[in-house]
């Protein structure tokens, strides 16, 4: 029934040679009200509105075989159904009719309009896509890793989070190797793992590859959140999968900070927490791939985290249990971010092939790269601070 | 002069299939089965002794046929077909024990062969992505058939130190999966709706029957001591495994699927060990690189493969389109995805 009710209502949207004037051809005096809604210049709004529904259900049929002639057949279909069963109420000019040809160029359109210029060929995809999907005809890789859905899905939906509503502004991607194993290393705030992801998105549509974040344990014990980071391209943070990643010649990302950096209160933002034991370095000795630092500027303030209740994390197993000035105050509202402007600033890499692996047991030059590392990165957070106009601008 | 091989859980279909298979090598010279009760199907030249290895007859079977090579295949990973989780682990780790005790007594016996499982690894959440032949389970296992193996692995290296003219070789197989395999994560796929735990999507790794068989007579053959993790190339995630198998699933809460499993485990439908639970939360990989670089073994089948051959019972799943060709047929990683 809702199918029929939302079929007649495309049938309003689309012009029919009357150039979309009320109440023409219907012979009646009065314009329904769907025809006055339709009077000012209206169309082509609200045909852009209606085309994302339109289009899946009427071409499903064609997916297999893309050609001109597979889009006709399901597309001719509907018309004669709707002239038959429902008089479209202003529409439906009863001398008329609607033409075959008028419903076919205003789908084209509409395909047009969602999937861009060749999109017989991207809607074929699309559904090509689909059906590998349910059929679960992909790959994955040993660490559990979807490319095809981090790429079509992950990526896609936070590519706008990134450009829209933080405005990112990347510097330095020319440290970013374009081959080979490399360690990425940042600093870790703004009480959700935002910053990760958005680095993850930041890696991948700049320097075209995949970073491969090492996540907490807590990441893999939680419901949901584990599947997701495995499939994102997530892994463990123990010592066994950064060196299997990183002589897999991957480019892995690690914030050694952990929950001290994201749990961290407002009112210690910017200054970097203990790195934690140093593994990341010995694992990168060991392979001999460079360290690349990177700082992050504004994600610390889009959740100022003030308040904690140690007693409820305790119990519910969590590192802590954000409060800021809106959650859970505003309830789901309060879980929106705040719009900060970020600056992420890849270093220049450091170089540990100069060691050779058995120096990666020397606990000094560990802790003295680490050191390394964490300086520079602490620097850099000074000098983008000094440099950011404001928070939000 | 050929090798005589003895076989203990010849009464199963994979240890008679093996025994099988190994009489029909031209390097073996005999092949003797050993169990408390008789295989049920045709063991061909395969030479049947009804004995059980928890009593020390065993040593006298051992002496008499100048066993020179011993393939220990009898570790039963569900109570239900051993009658109760008492006997099961009596069969699996005093078994074990007196085989282990007449082989060191015996001066024939050159080789040993143990089939174990990756198992030993357990699941948890902090389990590195892939699992090497020196790690070991991040928690010990407290029960179950995880626990007997561990046992039983732990009691083999006793031996292998006790003995060190005697090579042994143990090959911890991944899940084993085929049209003729009938194990707990085999008929859980097998079950008309698939239960699956709510918010997991656990990586699997499976081993077609027939490079168990293959890489247990290589073993068998070769004498290549050490301990081997064996599995198909490549893994996939349960919900992919779900969709090939073109079966409908629901995702419950993870209690739920344990009181679901623990139901049916009542109701004898289907044997769901509390340590599956775990393994169809979190997963497991191991890595096979000492697999081809020391045993020298390639299995012909990946883990997709494997998978593949197995959805070719169920008419309508979409993933059986993928099943390679036969191995029969088939030249080695033909096929492959």
């Amino acid at each position: 029934m809702p199918d029929e009710a939302r079929r007649s209502e495309d049938a309003v949207v689309i012009p029919i040679g009357t150039g979309g004037r009320p109440g023409r051809g219907s012979g009646s005096a009065r314009p329904s009200s769907a025809a006055r809604n339709l009077a000012p210049s209206g169309s082509r709004s609200s045909s852009a509105k209606a085309a994302p529904r339109r289009t899946p259900r009427a071409s499903r049929p064609e997916a297999p075989a893309p050609e001109q002639s597979g889009a006709q057949q399901p597309a001719a279909e509907p018309p004669a159904g709707d002239d038959a069963t429902t008089p479209p109420p202003a529409a439906a000019a009863p001398t008329t009719g609607i033409p075959v040809g008028e419903w076919l160029s205003a789908l084209q359109a509409a395909a047009h309009e969602v999937f861009g210029e060749d999109w017989e060929r991207r809607l074929a995809e699309l559904m090509a896509f689909v059906r590998r999907r349910l059929e679960g005809d992909y790959d994955v890789d040993d660490y559990g890793f979807d490319r095809e859905l981090t790429e079509r899905f992950f990526m896609t939906a936070l590519r706008p989070i990134a450009e829209k509503w933080f405005r990112l502004e990347v510097r330095g991607l020319e440290n970013i190797p374009a081959e080979g194993g490399a360690l990425v290393v940042s600093n870790h705030s703004g009480t959700v793992p935002l910053d990760g992801l958005m680095t993850m998105l930041t890696v991948h549509d700049h320097a075209g590859r995949f970073l491969r974040p090492l996540g907490a344990d807590l990441v893999f014990r939680l419901p949901v959140v584990s599947s997701l980071a495995r499939k994102g391209g997530a892994t463990l943070a123990c010592i066994e999968d950064a060196e299997r990643m990183l002589a897999g010649g991957e480019l892995v990302g690690v914030w050694p900070e952990g929950f001290k950096g994201i749990g961290k209160p407002f009112s210690e933002r910017y200054k970097l927490q203990r790195f934690g034991r140093g593994g990341f370095v010995s694992a990168a000795l060991r392979t001999g791939v460079p360290i690349i630092p990177l700082s992050v500027v504004g994600a610390e303030e889009i959740y100022p985290l003030v308040g904690n209740v140690p007693s409820l994390a305790r119990l519910l197993g969590v590192p802590y249990i954000p409060i800021t000035p809106f959650f859970p105050w505003l309830g789901p509202l309060g879980m929106v971010p705040l719009p900060s402007k970020w600056i992420l600033e890849f270093g220049e890499p450091i170089r540990t092939d100069a060691y050779d692996a058995g120096e990666a047991e020397d606990p000094m030059l560990v802790f003295n790269v680490t050191d390394q590392v964490r300086e520079t990165i602490q620097h850099t957070l000074f000098d983008l601070l000094r440099e950011r106009d404001g928070v939000f601008s | 002069m050929g090798r005589v091989v003895l076989v203990t859980g010849i009464s199963r279909d994979i240890g008679r299939r093996f025994a099988r298979a190994a009489a029909g090598d031209p390097s073996i010279d005999r092949v003797i089965g050993v169990d408390v009760v008789p295989p049920r199907g045709d063991i061909g030249d395969v030479s049947f002794v009804r004995a059980d290895i928890r009593n020390p007859v065993i040593a006298k079977v051992i002496a008499k046929e100048d066993v020179d090579t011993v393939v220990h295949m009898s570790l039963i990973a569900t109570p239900g077909s051993a009658g109760g989780r008492g006997t099961m682990k009596e069969l699996n780790v005093i078994g074990s024990m007196q085989l282990l005790a007449a082989c060191q007594r015996s001066t024939t016996v050159e080789r040993l062969v143990v089939k174990s499982t990756t198992t030993v690894y357990g699941s948890s959440p902090r389990d590195p992505a892939m699992f090497t032949e020196d790690m070991g389970p991040k928690r010990l296992p407290s029960s179950g058939y995880g626990k007997d193996v561990f046992e039983i692995e732990g009691y083999v290296r006793g031996f292998a130190r006790r003995r060190p003219d005697v090579d042994v070789t143990m090959v911890r197989a991944a899940n084993v999966v085929g049209p003729h395999v009938s194990s707990p994560l085999t008929n859980y796929f097998r079950l008309p709706v698939v239960p699956r735990v709510l918010g997991f999507d656990p990586r699997l790794q499976f081993l077609h029957e027939d490079d168990l068989l293959r890489v247990l007579r290589h073993a068998a053959v070769t004498g290549i001591p050490g301990t081997f993790n064996v599995a198909g190339d490549g893994l996939m995630t349960l919900s992919q495994a779900v969709r090939r198998l073109g079966r409908p699933s629901v995702a419950l809460p993870s209690f739920a699927v344990g009181r679901l499993g623990a139901t049916m485990r009542q109701a004898r439908i289907s044997d769901f060990s509390p340590e599956q639970l775990g393994f169809l939360t979190y997963g497991r990989g191991v890595d096979t690189t000492r697999m081809r670089t020391e045993l020298g073994f390639e299995p012909r089948f990946t883990t997709a493969e494997a998978f593949a051959d197995f959805c070719r019972e169920f008419p309508s799943a979409p993933g059986a389109r993928h099943a390679a060709p036969h191995p029969d047929h088939e030249s080695q990683g033909a096929g492959r995805a």
